[in-house]
């Protein structure tokens, strides 16, 4: 029997599955994802897309702020980006989607690499200063260049469309970003198995130490600035298919904040973590809204407070989770299964 | 150009920037103690404001006796922070930090929100409004009080920072956490002070604002990041630089409102700060007085 977890070799480390169950696992869980559109009403589904959304972004500052170190309050900013380059691409040159999106992650990472130029020369606090900093001005940009984006009026993002088959409905919105959420998840997994990987995580634990093995720090901060705009901008551009109508208020500083929230609660520096996290901070309005409506009968005034309700157990959630489990629910996800796999042996 | 309209931005600026270098202030005095950033500064502000207020027209005490209590309270909330919050985190990564901060602007804000709702809440008149003339430009009392308050605290400040055998024990833990242990000092008071003394500063900036304004709202916690460029500008270990820092950038803001808003149809007030902030980053990233540190990776 199993008495611990030992790798004899290097691709035994480095290897996704651990098991052959893991797999089977996995394949199940792709089943029920993909039959939930065929019986989940609208409303849920609606949910469902949005926690596709946040998985992408989550991964994308993750891999800048878990796995590279570079603490980044821009995120909204450049899902403002993403999801304008977007819009403007679709409605002014009449693009498809599946050229929108990529072209908006393709735009978002330039802008977030040349954010990232300083980020050589400063770090840690100066950088999340820096990243808020370009968070206002992005807004201000927003708000003032009508032509590309609307103003505060917003801008009306053209139905994406697969010749004639119009991806409208909340359904079919699924697929699409089922799909492309699983795709990032395994480029995301499988980045870190490589050497441009590994070297983020060099550059994160040590820089100098990085530095001295041959690890090009400029190089590779920007590269993983632009991964991870890229991905941030793709969620944008799919928050700008989702909302059908953006503007500057659809992308508040909170949201950044929210994000960072979802990588501290799922677990810094690891993928599943990025999941469980965007899992649970977008669920975590809907079942307070479920919670309050269920006792609206005895506190009539709790529906009022609901925005309020949230930012305190928000707060509160993050300050319990870096206090008591700084890891995250990854972590002690992990630990719950060591325990029962060594189950009644375990210690 | 138009002199008068020139000297009244001036004037805004200065007293707004008057209020920036308190909070800015604050904000420094925990840094340099704890090298902690807080970003739930706003908060702390808009606490003070709020506690004030509900003294003064719930309670209808006079307005010494208000700003005591004020003070009074927001030491402890500012202990407390330091003793459940942020001690637990001593020696973990600048992220956490940084986040625990803003769970906790999160949870200050939700509080507020529950107890008093959105709306602007009328601040009662503390100080009389009736404006004195200043050469040829009318200045109202408000202001002139706000600054000469700022002056008076700021005076204390220094005072207590050099004179007083706490201010001392507090500028040695700044300078050497390892040293002031071995010399008596306890680390753990002083961080406690600095978050008391943060928090008490920061509610008299929230008490001027709301006689400024004459009523009180959550967007008083946005203070708290107007104050990042503030205290990037002056260094973020100066209380000097704090102090000129917030004064530059209230006159920024407001020549900025006066000048470029009319050109580009108004925000360019809110976003001024925010580019000089990337400019001094990239031109001179420790400010105009912060202690420089030599890393090259």
């Amino acid at each position: 029997m199993r008495c611990g977890d030992f790798k004899t070799s290097y691709a035994a480390d480095m290897t996704i599955f651990e098991s052959g169950t893991a797999r089977v696992m996995l394949g199940l869980f792709f089943c029920l994802l993909f039959s939930l559109p065929f019986f989940v009403p609208g409303y849920l589904l609606d949910i469902v897309n949005r926690i596709g959304i946040a998985v992408i972004g989550a991964i994308g500052l993750n891999i800048l702020t878990g796995f590279t170190g570079q603490i980044s309050l821009g995120n909204a900013a450049f899902m403002a980006i993403g999801a304008f380059s977007c819009g403007y691409l679709g409605t002014k040159f009449g693009l498809p989607f599946y050229l929108c999106i990529p072209l908006a992650g393709l735009i978002t990472a330039f802008f977030g690499m040349f954010v990232g130029i300083p980020s050589l020369r400063i770090k840690g606090l100066y950088l999340a200063m820096a990243t808020l900093a370009a968070h206002f001005i992005v807004e201000f940009v927003v708000v003032k260049w009508e032509s590309v984006t609307g103003g505060v009026a917003g801008l009306t993002i053209a139905t994406p469309k697969i010749g004639s088959f119009a991806i409208d409905s909340d359904a079919r919105l699924f697929f699409l970003i089922f799909v492309i959420a699983i795709v990032a998840v395994l480029f995301a997994k499988n980045l870190f198995r490589t050497k441009v990987g590994k070297a983020f995580i060099a550059i994160r634990d040590q820089a100098i130490s990085a530095e001295v093995m041959g690890v090009n720090i400029l190089k590779y901060k920007l590269l993983s600035f632009g991964i991870s705009s890229f991905y941030v901008g793709v969620a944008g551009a799919l928050v700008a298919y989702q909302a059908k109508i953006i503007s500057p208020e659809t992308f508040p500083v909170s949201v950044a904040i929210d994000y960072l929230g979802m990588i501290i609660i799922g677990g810094l520096g690891s993928i599943l973590g990025s999941i469980y996290g965007a899992i649970f901070i977008t669920l975590l309005p809907e079942l307070l809204r479920m919670g309050t409506s269920s006792l609206a009968g005895s506190f009539p005034g709790m529906v009022n407070h609901l925005a309020a309700m949230k930012e305190l157990v928000f707060g509160l959630l993050v300050i319990i989770f870096l206090i008591f489990e700084p890891s995250g629910m990854a972590a002690r996800w992990h630990s719950i299964k060591n325990y029962w796999k060594l189950y009644p042996f375990s210690h | 150009m138009d002199v008068t309209f020139l000297l009244q931005l001036i004037i805004n600026g200065l007293v707004v920037g008057s209020i920036y270098a308190l909070v800015a202030t604050g904000f420094v005095i925990i840094y340099k103690a704890t090298s902690a950033l807080n970003l739930a500064q706003g908060e702390f502000l808009m606490v003070g404001a709020y506690i004030c207020l509900n003294m003064l027209s719930k309670y209808h005490l006079p307005f010494w006796q208000a700003i005591l209590i004020t003070f009074f309270f927001s030491a402890i909330l500012g202990m407390l922070i330091e003793r459940l919050i942020l001690r637990p985190l001593i020696g973990s990564h600048l992220i956490s930090v940084i986040m625990v901060t803003l769970g906790l602007s999160s949870i200050l804000k939700a509080l507020i929100q529950l107890a008093y709702g959105t709306d602007t809440i009328p601040f009662p008149e503390v100080f009389p409004s009736a404006p004195v003339q200043i050469g040829p430009i009318p200045v109202s009392q408000g202001y002139l009080y706000a600054v000469g308050c700022v002056t008076i605290l700021v005076v204390i400040l220094t005072a207590f920072f050099k004179y007083s055998k706490t201010g001392v024990a507090m500028r040695a833990t700044a300078s050497s956490q390892q040293v002031a242990l071995s010399m008596g000092i306890s680390v753990k008071k002083m961080f406690a002070i600095s978050w008391a003394i943060a928090a008490i500063v920061s509610s008299v900036g929230g008490v001027l604002l709301g006689t400024i304004r004459g009523g009180i709202d959550m967007s008083l916690s946005f203070m708290g990041l107007k104050v990042l460029p503030v205290v990037i500008l002056g260094g973020l270990d100066s209380i000097l630089g704090a102090i000129v820092g917030g004064i530059i950038i209230g006159v920024l803001e407001n020549l900025s409102g006066g000048f470029i808003d009319p050109l580009v149809g108004g925000g360019a007030k809110e976003v001024a700060p925010y580019i000089a902030l990337i400019l001094i980053l990239m031109f001179k990233p420790y400010g105009l007085f912060g202690k420089k540190k030599i890393e090259r990776v």
